[in-house]
């Protein structure tokens, strides 16, 4: 809503000389959203002034224009001496030809500023000193209209004569400030100025004058016939005004107050209609009499009815919208959009001016339904007062016959009533237990007075009756958030809830911290992507039909057509965050990301069960049944140089290595080991993938990616990824763990160098030489493996070191060497030889 | 000077001579090698003072006395000049060895390639320990959600317009009323179902809006909200927890207003704002130095927050008449942009190292 600050001036007594900005600090605290203060025509200054023409001759130039060198009265103040007029005058050369001798214009003198920072100055043009300029609507920033200069009338609005040097600014309203704000859906009565002066009013505490008398008949027939026959109509005012003059303009007062309000002028009754809207609140639609065919009806929509609407579009109509109509059917869409066959139009001289009040939700749902915001619809949505239609109708009706020479019917329509407000209970100290500050009784009754309420003060509860205009006062704390804003909520204390003692994070959240530390730690980049994936993402991954994550879940109206998707696993998110850094010249790349995959669960229906109760717990295990299951996951991907070479050495590169290390940081910052396993997965390498295992259980794969799969999302070679199911992991990791006793013996080491065929893996080789090993045994760790010669084809020889030691007593060599011997053994069950040299 | 062939000259002046020589010879030294060789030469079983040792025993009894100690004390003479020149020598050696090994310090190094963590899961994570640090705990919920808990539990109506598909992502089909979470308040729907009272959580995490993106809008964005519901909560302790949460995040001296504003979620509602900590105030009114950040408005908005609206309580199965609530919630990213100064949400959502890698890994 943008509200001229003169306009509401007319409402509400406000002290004088308060500016916009001024006014808009009072509004902003009280809650409304003013965004903006338009400070309009404050980049017009200096000498601008009502002229009289005195006399002009036509002077064609080379280049076919005509102009017109201007002699101009601009009053006694302003004028030079000349030759010809006692009185003195300036000469102005003009390009228009809209004006005759004798007419009043608008001149800019030199020194005068108008919009764009253009300086008025007497310049040379055309062979003459230009001493001023004769203004067009565009140059002075109150128009667009560049057709001819501005002619104005005898008398200004108030009936008094101008004159040659007279200030024509508020005649042409050339200064106001606007308030640009963001009415929200609550207080729709703050869309309008009546609505906006009176919450001044309130916060200033001055006194503020409705425009609106709320006093509405009773039922009365005698105007155009309505007939309501849906209970979304409740009112409906019909007014009826003839003869009105199609020739008159729409005064200059109000086509500006329109078009500084964001709306456009377009015709005299159209304008009064829209004029009447802005001040009140109340939309209003002209209907051209003689187009309306037999009595209005309102009432919802037939199967396959249609509407040709104002903005000349076909509507076809639900059995929800609610229509206005006549004999020939529908003529409007209620409370959104007239239609165009009875639009009012150049010959229209007989109007009937609809008021009518229509249910915000029914009006809400048209209007989404039909994509069709419109200043009524923006009311009807958040609620118009309906004790308001039919003051504002005769207000309409009253401007129509002032300014456009019609005549008021006598014979008018009252159909329904003003919808009885429901009086409700309020513990007086509700509001200051909601508020934490202490309201008396007497303050909550004055304040809730002051904002239009019918309070009846018992000794504990009040009974009170909110004004029509406010829909949004009904529940308790409604009213408790009603003394707040009227109060300030500035006055509210500031005090720091005790929480009982807490239990910190859970294990859950405190394992994922962990392991994203530990991560970074190592040397990944955190990215968040969006979580969605493309159709045939899966496919380019070559994920096979049978796998989890081919259980999607697709979006109805996704962000883009390209990504309909929810993520089943975080590859391609990260495929692209790489694709992304490359392409910016970032080529050494370790991220990760954790974060939900969506896996589609039963695809039943969420139940929208009743609010007024808790549901049950058969209602809640319905919809949770609903939602897909959501496993945190980490995933990561690695491409280019983990370390790069250097002075002090050559680089490492990034790949399988790294990603297998990343899976061990990741499981060792729960306090799990992870064993690897080799496996077949998309998208990785056959050969180069490893399932991950925690106490036998699988939370993942990492390797080098399928070179399919490189190329087809243009990954560097030699990528590799990793993603984990952290939900598994932190299941699978140790609960809590016992520190093992420190030896202080001296320690044995042993070397064993063993050949074993490729089908067997060093982790089975180490598994086995740990078991043999026994008790002794302290850690093992792998050093070397080898192939070549003295190694027969199809085996490796892989060397181990171990390390054996007691608690409680030196080892003796015998004792080393028999638990040596025990773990070959153990080993030789695999097929590992004992390697000789 | 004497030799096995020749009777050994064993006078004072004889062994003082050789005491001399072997000294003089000792302190030449300059290196351990040297030191190695000059011992073996004047200490060593073939020096001069062993050589002459020898002949002791063919002395009379009384002059053996006297000739044994006066050679004593010369070989200890000997002794005592080599001991002498080896602190010297190694610490001398020492020294160059040192100078030789000097680096270049500042040569660059790595353990690791630099990592880090996003700033916006940096950022959440500091936000959710200002709260856990107050004994309040962090509640979590999945972001595919039921339409149910994600409006109407949170007493939003059947038509209000933010549940239409031009807001908000839905999954298909339409009917199944399963959407992406616009806010995280569906969490504090779920734990006010789930848990016991009093309830004093953080819901931090993920959303969705069907926004278009650019420099101040992403449709995937992080949020952190608060809520508790004890007895005899008020709009008070809302504005203490958010002068505590707005401190910690922006020092002690950021000033914080509330406003009347309308969430359906709660009533009464308010828009919280900061002072703008770019022109503080200072361009408002004031078109000579107008200031970007705040719009010349003085404040700039940062969340939405409110007391529980008590539908929402009676939805959730608590009895309003006992009990109260407030809750609040703000955006990560916007937070993010004031703390930090990241000036385009876009940055935080395209995966380029340097933004994640720009703080170092840590929100300071």
């Amino acid at each position: 809503m943008r509200a001229p600050l003169t306009w509401l001036a007319e409402h509400v007594e406000l002290p004088e000389g308060m500016s916009g900005r001024e006014l808009s600090e009072v509004l902003i605290r009280a809650g409304l959203e003013v965004e903006t203060v338009d400070e309009v025509g404050s980049d017009v200054s200096g000498p601008i002034v009502v002229g009289r023409i005195l006399a002009f001759t036509e002077e064609p130039q080379k280049n076919g224009k005509t102009i017109r060198w201007v002699q101009v009265d601009v009053g006694a103040e302003h004028n030079q001496p000349h030759d010809d007029y006692p009185q003195g005058c300036r000469s102005v050369v003009c390009g228009a030809d809209n004006f005759a001798v004798d007419d009043l214009v608008v001149v800019s003198l030199p020194g005068a500023k108008l919009p764009g920072g253009f300086e008025i100055a007497a310049r040379k043009t055309y062979g003459h000193i230009s001493d001023g300029m004769i203004c067009a609507e565009d140059e002075l920033g109150i128009g667009s209209d560049h057709s001819g200069i501005i002619v104005l009338p005898r008398f200004a609005d108030d009936g008094s004569e101008l004159q040659p040097g007279d200030d024509p600014a508020d005649y042409l309203v050339l200064r106001d400030d606007v308030l640009d704000i963001d009415v929200s859906p609550d207080i729709g009565y703050c869309l309008s100025i009546r609505g906006l002066a009176r919450e001044a009013g309130q916060n200033l505490g001055v006194a503020f004058t409705d425009v609106v008398n709320l006093e509405t008949p009773q039922p009365i027939a005698a105007g155009h016939p309505v007939i309501l026959e849906d209970p979304a109509c409740p009112l409906f005012v019909a007014l009826t005004v003839t003869g009105i003059d199609k020739d008159r303009p729409t005064p200059r007062w109000m086509a500006r107050r329109l078009v500084m309000a964001g709306m456009r002028s377009i015709s005299l009754a159209v304008d009064i209609t829209n004029y009447v809207m802005l001040e009140t609140g109340q939309p209003l639609h002209a209907y051209d009499a003689s187009l309306l065919t037999g009595p209005i009806r309102v009432r919802k929509a037939k199967p396959g009815e249609t509407l040709v609407t104002l903005d000349d579009q076909t509507r076809t109509l639900d059995a929800d919208d609610l229509l206005i109509t006549d004999d020939t059917g529908p003529i409007g869409l209620a409370g959104v959009m007239g239609g165009e066959s009875t639009e009012i139009g150049e010959h229209t001289v007989d109007v009937v001016i609809e008021a009518a009040n229509f249910n915000s939700r029914t009006i809400s749902r048209t209007l989404r339904r039909h994509n069709l915001p419109s200043e009524a619809s923006k009311r009807f949505h958040r609620g118009v007062d309906p004790a308001a239609a039919y003051s504002a109708a005769h207000l309409a009706a009253r401007l129509l016959v002032e300014l456009a020479g019609g005549t008021v019917s006598s014979k008018e329509t009252v159909a329904g009533a003003v919808p009885e407000v429901p009086t409700v209970s309020l513990r007086a100290d509700l509001p200051s237990e909601v508020l934490g500050v202490h309201v008396d009784a007497e303050r909550v009754v004055e304040i809730l007075r002051a904002s239009g309420c019918r309070v009846v003060a018992g000794s504990e509860e009040l009974a009170i009756t909110a004004p029509t205009w406010r829909p949004d006062l009904r529940d308790p704390y409604e009213f408790a958030e009603e003394i707040g804003r009227k109060l300030g909520l500035d006055k509210i204390p500031s005090l720091l809830p005790v929480a009982p003692p807490g239990r910190g994070l859970t294990r859950s959240q405190r394992a994922r911290r962990a392991i994203a530390r530990a991560v970074v730690d190592a040397g990944f980049v955190e990215v968040l992507t969006f979580p969605f994936m493309a159709g045939d993402d899966l496919d380019r991954l070559a994920v096979p039909a049978e796998d989890a994550r081919r259980r999607t879940v697709r979006l109805a109206n996704p962000l883009a057509e390209t990504a309909p998707l929810m993520r089943t696993t975080m590859l391609p998110g990260l495929f692209g965050a790489i694709a992304r850094n490359t392409s910016r010249g970032n080529d050494d790349l370790a991220l990760f990301e954790m974060g939900s995959v969506f896996l589609a669960g039963a695809g039943t229906a969420a139940p929208l069960v009743p609010v007024d109760r808790r549901p049950s717990a058969e209602e809640m295990q319905a919809i949770n049944a609903a939602l897909p299951d959501q496993p945190r996951h980490l995933g990561a991907v690695l491409t280019g140089q983990w370390l790069r070479a250097g002075w002090n050495g050559p680089g490492v590169r990034a790949g399988w290595q790294q990603a297998f290390a990343l899976a061990e940081v990741a499981a060792a910052a729960v306090g799990a080991d992870v064993v690897r396993r080799a496996a077949s997965r998309a998208p990785w390498h056959p050969g180069r993938c490893a399932e991950l295992l925690v106490g036998g259980i699988s939370i993942g794969f990492a390797g080098e990616l399928h070179p399919a799969v490189i190329a087809d999302y243009g990954l560097p070679n030699g990528a590799a990824a990793v993603e984990i199911d952290l939900e598994a992991l932190t299941a699978a990791a140790p609960v809590s763990g016992s520190i093992r006793a420190v030896s202080g013996h001296p320690v044995a080491k042993e070397d064993v160098a063993l050949i074993v065929p490729d089908s067997v893996s060093a982790a089975e080789v180490q598994a086995a030489l740990a078991d043999g090993a026994g008790e002794l045994l302290e850690s093992i760790s792998l050093f070397d493996v080898f192939t070549g010669e003295q190694v027969p084809s199809g085996h490796r020889s892989l060397a181990f070191a171990l390390r054996f030691r007691a608690l409680d007593r030196t080892l003796t060599d015998a004792e080393t060497a028999q638990a040596r011997e025990t773990a070959v053994a153990a080993a030789a069950n695999l097929g590992a030889v004992l390697r000789s040299f | 000077m004497t030799g096995p062939d020749s009777p050994a000259d064993l006078s004072q002046e004889s062994v003082d001579a050789m005491v001399a020589s072997a000294v003089a010879a000792i302190s030449a030294v300059q290196s351990s090698a040297e030191l190695k060789a000059a011992r073996s030469a004047h200490a060593g079983d073939k020096s001069p003072l062993a050589l002459v040792y020898r002949a002791i025993g063919s002395l009379p009894g009384p002059d053996r006395k006297v000739v044994g100690q006066r050679l004593g004390a010369a070989r200890a003479q000997v002794a005592q000049a080599l001991s002498d020149r080896e602190s010297v020598v190694v610490a001398a050696e020492l020294e160059a060895q040192l100078a030789a090994e000097r680096i270049d310090v500042t040569l660059p190094v790595d353990l690791a390639p630099q990592g880090a963590p996003h700033p916006i899961t940096a950022l959440m994570d500091l936000m959710a320990d200002v709260f856990v640090a107050m004994g309040w705990e962090v509640a979590e919920g999945p972001e595919v959600e039921a339409e149910w808990l994600n409006f109407d539990a949170l007493n939003t109506d059947p038509d209000h317009p933010a549940r239409s598909t031009t807001d908000t992502l839905f999954v298909e089909p339409l009917l199944n009323h399963v959407l992406l979470r616009t806010q995280t308040s569906p969490v504090q729907a779920r734990t006010m179902l789930e848990r016991e009272l009093p309830i004093y959580i953080v819901c931090p995490g993920k959303v969705y809006r069907a926004d278009e993106i650019d420099a101040t809008h992403v449709p995937v964005f992080h949020q952190i909200e608060g809520l508790v519901v004890d007895k005899g909560i008020s709009l008070a302790h809302l504005k203490g927890t958010l002068d505590h949460l707005a401190q910690s995040m922006f020092g002690d001296d950021i000033e914080t207003r509330i406003r009347p504003h309308y969430f359906p979620f709660t009533e009464p509602s308010a828009e919280v704002d900061l002072k703008c900590f770019v022109c503080h105030g200072e361009s408002v009114g004031n078109p000579d130095a107008p200031c970007r950040t705040c719009k010349s408005q003085g404040w700039i908005e940062w969340g939405g927050s409110g007391v529980v609206n008590p539908r929402v309580l009676i939805a959730c199965g608590i009895d309003p008449t006992e009990y109260s609530g407030f809750a609040f919630g703000m955006g990560i990213e916007r937070t993010l942009m004031f703390r930090n100064h990241a000036a385009d949400m876009r940055d935080m959502v395209e995966g380029d190292v340097r933004f994640s890698r720009s703080l170092k890994g840590i929100v300071r």
